[in-house]
């Protein structure tokens, strides 16, 4: 045998294996969808499937804006192309109508459609292979039950490699363990709960863990925080008394802020309104009482506290005053004169973790696009904050939000215009 | 004598001074001076008006429309446009999506009832032969296209019909234009069947440059308000499907359950 047959038929070897190796760790846990086992769908099942849809909030997906409910249609961007969301509806030819209870968990569980083809992590399988059988079979039955709409799936568009399912197995070898949720003995049944819905259904780790190049989450447990690809904002940390974790907060305060969008002193603003406006709102006192517990006892994960801002020079003295005269004019009517708020309606920026935090997308979405926090059944009518996106220019935006990072204790770092420009290129119009 | 006319110069100048300086205070005062807060609505619509101006009165560079006075389920229907992409402002579009229905109507109603004067208009610089052709395509239509007067359904005195359809004067051209072109772009639709939408596409650019010259140039009548039900169909004119027209009373209704 010459030399070269020899390398080119280890090679070949080595590639057949390593395929092999991913198919096997893409075929983990499988479910048999040959089983079928008939669903009862009492109306009580529905009721608890239509419950636990709204803690994953799947219409918040499955609904494209404007359309009807559950139809799909929706593109969920990502750095690799766009997803479109599936019609789940029961329609035989375009939404689930053909779909068997195990087909459907399979989906949960496994992450693969009807066919068997592997979907993209776009729809949080990686999440909701957490969820109980018992839970995928409640969730098909409420499924089943809507009014089917005949809307064909729009095809994804992503680039070369990511369109192939090739490259979609590998992304699941590396990042994807399919396992329902194992309930920790030691624990109480409380934080049993609340670890179930915040890893499962509530799917938050797809926001608040940080992602990779390849847009995989590595410690998705850890909730430490992450940018949302796309959307430039920032989940942040669930982990950390710097940013957003609750060890200290009382758990009636956690609860107000998933139920209501308020807590004193907080509230929740841009992709996470809409997940209060649209799923935690309609969670029982109960279920969001565990989710708070869950949240309270997360380990303890600070990033390093940032160096202290450099001491001021004279430069800067000029800059400042003009930054405290923007914010005179432009925010202190609503935000006070000492960043103080005022109770019920404006948050205080004094103190505010919120504005504190080393990442600053969040505090330039604001600025820049305004907004309200979530109408909801216990804060029906909220306050909003004017956009101010036409009015203030990328150096003003920097010096207000810099003002408001260093002023009245807070002691963050500075902003530049260019950080500010960034996140207006990219606002959607 | 000199020291005199010096005298009275400074006293004059001080005077002026004292004048200008209490005009500036007066103009820049409002803005300035941080309004308490107060519990209601115009301290919770103040994300609003950063843009369409204090009271929703419009903001001067002409394409932030006046939201004061126009009917309440008009205002109720464009929010929902926005909502659910019959309408495209990204920035519209972001600030109230967090809202329930519930909410958008109340909005709508608040500014629906707000008096808040018109200013006058201004003169329009197109030529005569356009603005005549826009009063014409204005009060009568043009049976030979299927276009039908715009009074037909914005009212005789064109200031809307509660509560749906919205008055046409008190808009600057700019704004009036961009809205005809929007839904000949496809880019502004409302509730099918969208009555706006057949109407405009019958419609030429130059028709439309005309109807917006016309009307921006209109003054408003003695009652600005809404009239409360549409004119009686003249005979031999155009009738035309409308479903923004003819959804319920926003009062009675939410036309769509919170998602």
């Amino acid at each position: 045998m010459k030399p070269w047959t020899k390398w080119a038929l280890g090679i070949c070897v080595l590639a057949a294996g390593a395929a092999a190796f991913v198919w096997s760790l893409n075929r983990r846990d499988e479910v048999d969808v040959r089983i079928s086992v008939a669903l009862a769908p009492s109306n009580s099942l529905i009721a608890r499937g239509a419950y636990l849809a709204l803690a994953g909030n799947c219409m918040g997906c499955h609904t494209a804006r404007g359309g009807k409910q559950y139809a799909g249609g929706l593109g969920i961007a990502t750095p690799f192309g766009t997803v479109f969301s599936s019609n789940l509806t029961p329609d035989a030819n375009t939404g689930i109508g053909s779909w068997s209870p195990a087909h459907f968990w399979r989906a949960l569980h496994n992450g693969r459609s009807k066919s068997g083809r592997l979907l993209y992590p776009a729809f949080p399988y990686t999440s909701y292979t957490h969820v109980t059988r018992e839970d995928s079979d409640a969730m098909f039955a409420y499924l089943r039950s809507l009014p089917a709409v005949n809307q064909a799936n729009r095809p994804n568009t992503l680039r070369f490699p990511f369109n192939s399912q090739a490259a979609l197995a590998v992304w699941r070898a590396l990042y994807f363990t399919p396992g329902v949720y194992q309930p920790e003995t030691v624990r109480t049944a409380e934080w049993n709960r609340g670890a179930y819905l915040v890893t499962g259904l509530g799917h938050c780790s797809a926001c608040h863990a940080p992602r990779d190049a390849l847009g995989g989450t590595r410690h998705s447990l850890a909730l430490a925080g992450g940018l949302i690809p796309m959307q430039n904002w920032y989940a942040p940390s669930l982990a950390s008394p710097h940013e957003a974790g609750v060890g200290n907060w009382g758990k009636e305060q956690i609860v107000s802020l998933l139920k209501t969008g308020v807590a004193p002193g907080a509230s929740v603003s841009g992709p996470m309104a809409e997940v209060v406006l649209r799923s935690t709102q309609y969670l029982t006192q109960q279920d969001l009482g565990a989710m708070a517990q869950y949240l309270k006892e997360l380990p303890d994960a600070s990033p390093p506290p940032e160096a202290p801002a450099p001491a001021r020079t004279a430069k800067d003295s000029a800059n400042t005053e003009k930054a405290a005269k923007l914010y005179e004019q432009h925010c202190a009517q609503c935000h006070g004169d000492k960043g103080q708020g005022v109770a019920n309606a404006y948050p205080p920026l004094a103190g505010n973790r919120a504005v504190t935090m080393a990442a600053t997308e969040n505090l330039v979405q604001m600025v820049l696009g305004g907004g309200f926090a979530p109408a909801t059944a216990g804060n029906p009518r909220p306050f909003g904050m004017p956009p101010f996106v036409l009015v203030l220019s990328d150096s003003e935006v920097a010096a207000v939000i810099t003002h408001i990072r260093t002023s009245w204790g807070n002691q963050a770092g500075d902003i530049t215009a260019m950080e500010v420009n960034r996140i207006r290129a990219n606002q959607a119009d | 004598m000199k020291k005199t006319w010096f005298e009275a110069l400074a006293r004059r100048m001080a005077a002026l001074f004292l004048m200008g300086c209490s005009l500036l205070l007066a103009g820049v005062g409002p803005a300035l001076a941080a309004a308490p807060f107060e519990d209601s609505m115009a301290q919770r619509t103040l994300a609003c008006t950063a843009c369409h101006g204090p009271q929703g009165r419009a903001a001067p560079d002409g394409y932030y429309p006046r939201l004061a006075g126009k009917p309440a389920g008009y205002l109720y229907n464009q929010l929902l446009n926005f909502r659910e992409g019959r309408r495209h402002y990204g920035l519209m579009t972001q600030l109230i999506a967090p809202l329930s229905d519930a909410y958008l109507l109340e909005m709508a109603q608040y500014f629906s009832n707000l008096e808040v004067p018109y200013p006058a208009p201004l003169p329009s610089p197109a030529p005569a032969g356009v603005l005549r052709l826009g009063r014409q395509l204005v009060m009568q239509g043009d049976a030979s296209r299927k276009l039908p007067a715009c009074v037909q359904c914005h009212g005789q005195a064109m200031t809307g019909v509660a509560p749906n359809i919205p008055g046409l004067l008190g808009l600057p051209r700019d704004y009036l234009n961009a809205q005809l072109g929007a839904w000949k772009a496809g880019q502004r639709r409302a509730h099918a069947p969208d009555c706006m939408k057949e109407v405009v596409e019958r419609m030429s650019l130059e028709d439309i440059n005309a109807v917006a010259s016309w009307v921006a140039a209109q003054p408003l009548p003695a009652d600005t308000h809404p009239v409360a039900s549409l004119p009686a169909l003249a005979p031999g004119s155009i009738d035309i499907a409308c479903a923004s027209a003819g959804l319920a009373a926003p009062d009675t209704a939410p036309t769509k359950a919170q998602k």
